[in-house]
């Protein structure tokens, strides 16, 4: 356990009793390095932003603590800290550098490349104007996803199943779905009502294609033999197509909404910087703009959180509904 | 004794071919002139080697395939499809890996939207198979035997006809094979469903069945039926049991096979 502090999972039960004093205390001296090294360094910032990212580590250091001494009465908690120690070290440990390469020896050009404290800084005084953008950008993926998801579902099902509709529809699929929804955007600007209406459109259309495609392909891949039984049951077409094609799909149509909800983030972020005037993509050239690199970093790590919780939330949707590929697959 | 009269499932002068694929205008006769008939509550066994048209007659009589000449009837009505009055278990179970035990046995009850009324006899055709400990498990989790047991289940819920066995124990070891043989008899006496089971082990289809029917290829063509007259739990190392076997392997031209090659 000495030796490899990182591993998870298959030694956890040495962990049940105790966890190791260099696990309990890697957070806090990480985090108190990374306040060492700023402090250093910090003469030469303005007063106003080093006061929060001071009070950041300070925080981390108060809570690493705290959690320390917690996991000592709750083994759920000792098994979560095993686990994340060695992440939340490197992340402390990786603020610590990033301070000493923009800070401290100034390595890295300004203004585009500011410290940790700037970031800090632009995150909580601009943190109105970023949660607005923030809701604004859920919005319009939501809305976009959505569609892009239903329509996809329903076109994929059809055209797997159907052999006409997929005499008509594969062609218009291999043809317009490789197609780049960004580069519909002179297209959908002129045709759409409104920049959301565009913007979201354009987000449908990036997510439709992979749906579409992976949803076909399961449809159509349905093992002869399942369908051959469920007739010999007394299935006709509806239980065919619902309970048998579907269930049978629906590892691949997964596949497809991973890479639907990957080509929305990136649609999402281009639309917003050429027309929609709100989100994050906005806010990130609207930054750049006026160079104040530090709030485009602040934009981007709302975004990273944003989408990273989002494709976390489809990922539980997936092993909720997939709970009986359990055991049959590397889970 | 008038077999036509009481006759489950009854086959005439069927007649199916299919298309070569590389060899344009011709088609290969898979079955051919095949006529014979099943009384209500009977087992009977169509025995022959691979490619003989076994699968295919079973299809055939699935309503999964359509003959090119030829009758087939059920009760005196004829076959226009599939239907749940002929259950299918093949020898890969098949089961849905999606549904639990117990919803992959009420299937055919979704299917033909009957589960309200019929709900209770999910679990005595649970318990019917010995499978009521399993009930929320998924069918990755099962043995070989204990899934092939759900397709019974499965299958048999329905009330077919005619249960259509398409080799179903082909691919269990030898004594799972031996005590599976047993449960499919149990089953058969406690409901006494028309049973039609396609094998390609002799020793089955005699343990087994009432009659057996010999196939041979090809075109797949009856080569004759025997009568089983053994009384049933059968002796499988029985001195009748063993003339049987040997005569069936004469008809299927196996018999003396070892001689020639010695002479």
């Amino acid at each position: 356990m000495r030796t490899q502090p990182e591993s998870d999972g298959v030694d956890l039960t040495d962990h049940r009793s105790t966890l190791s004093w260099r696990a309990q205390l890697a957070v806090p001296l990480a985090a108190l390095v990374a306040l060492a090294i700023h402090l250093l360094f910090s003469k030469r910032a303005p007063a106003v932003e080093t006061h929060s990212y001071k009070l950041l580590i300070y925080e981390i250091v108060g809570v690493s603590i705290v959690l320390a001494i917690a996991q000592r009465f709750w083994v759920p908690l000792r098994f979560w800290m095993h686990h994340m120690c060695p992440i939340f070290t490197a992340a402390m440990l990786f603020l610590a550098v990033w301070d000493v390469v923009t800070l401290g020896f100034q390595l890295l050009p300004l203004p585009y490349f500011p410290g940790p404290a700037a970031v800090l800084r632009s995150l909580i005084s601009d943190r109105a104007l970023l949660l607005d953008s923030t809701w604004h950008s859920l919005a319009l993926l939501l809305s976009g996803y959505t569609v892009g998801v239903l329509v996809g579902l329903i076109s994929g099902i059809c055209i797997g199943w159907s052999a006409p509709v997929r005499y008509w529809g594969m062609p218009l699929l291999k043809v317009v779905g490789p197609i780049p929804a960004t580069a519909w955007i002179p297209l959908a600007m002129v045709v759409s009502p409104s920049a959301f209406v565009c913007a979201a459109g354009l987000i449908a259309l990036a997510v439709w294609f992979p749906v579409t495609m992976l949803t076909a392909s399961g449809i159509s891949n349905t093992r002869a033999s399942y369908l051959d039984v469920a007739l010999t049951l007394g299935a006709g077409r509806t239980y065919l197509i619902s309970r048998v094609a579907i269930p049978a799909a629906v590892p691949n149509i997964f596949i497809g909404l991973f890479m639907g909800l990957g080509a929305s983030f990136l649609t999402l972020v281009v639309a917003e910087s050429v027309g929609v005037k709100s989100g994050l993509g906005w806010y990130v050239s609207w930054a750049q703009g006026w160079a104040e690199y530090g709030k485009v970093y602040a934009a981007l790590i709302i975004m990273a959180a944003f989408f990273s919780t989002v494709m976390t939330l489809l990922f539980k949707v997936r092993d909720h509904v997939l709970v009986w590929q359990k055991g049959m697959i590397k889970w | 004794m008038n077999v036509a009269a009481a006759s489950a499932l009854c086959v005439h002068e069927v007649r199916k071919s299919f298309a070569v694929p590389d060899a344009s205008a011709t088609s290969r006769l898979a079955v051919d002139g095949i006529s014979f008939s099943i009384a209500a509550g009977d087992l009977v066994s169509l025995v022959g080697p691979s490619g003989c048209g076994k699968s295919t007659l079973l299809r055939l009589i699935a309503g999964l395939d359509f003959p090119d000449s030829g009758e087939l009837l059920v009760d005196e009505e004829k076959i226009l499809g599939p239907s749940a009055e002929r259950g299918l278990v093949f020898q890969d179970p098949n089961l849905f890996p999606w549904l639990t035990v117990r919803r992959n046995i009420e299937a055919g009850l979704v299917a033909r939207g009957v589960l309200h009324e019929k709900r209770h006899e999910v679990d005595e055709f649970m318990r019917l198979v010995g499978l009521g400990a399993f009930s929320s498990a998924y069918p990755h989790h099962l043995s070989g035997g204990m899934s092939q047991r759900v397709a019974l289940a499965r299958a048999l819920i329905n009330h077919p006809k005619v249960l259509l066995l398409d080799e179903p124990l082909g691919a269990l070891d030898a004594f799972t094979r031996m005590r599976m043989q047993d449960e499919v008899l149990r089953l058969w006496e406690n409901r006494r469903t028309t049973m039609f089971l396609v094998t390609h082990d002799i020793d089955e289809a005699i343990y087994m069945s009432d009659r057996i029917i010999i196939m041979t290829p090809p075109p797949g063509r009856i080569d004759r039926e025997i009568d089983i007259d053994l009384l049933r739990p059968r002796d499988r190392t029985s001195e009748s049991f063993l003339r049987l076997r040997s005569q069936i392997l004469e008809h299927l031209h196996f018999a003396g096979k070892a001689g020639d090659v010695s002479a």
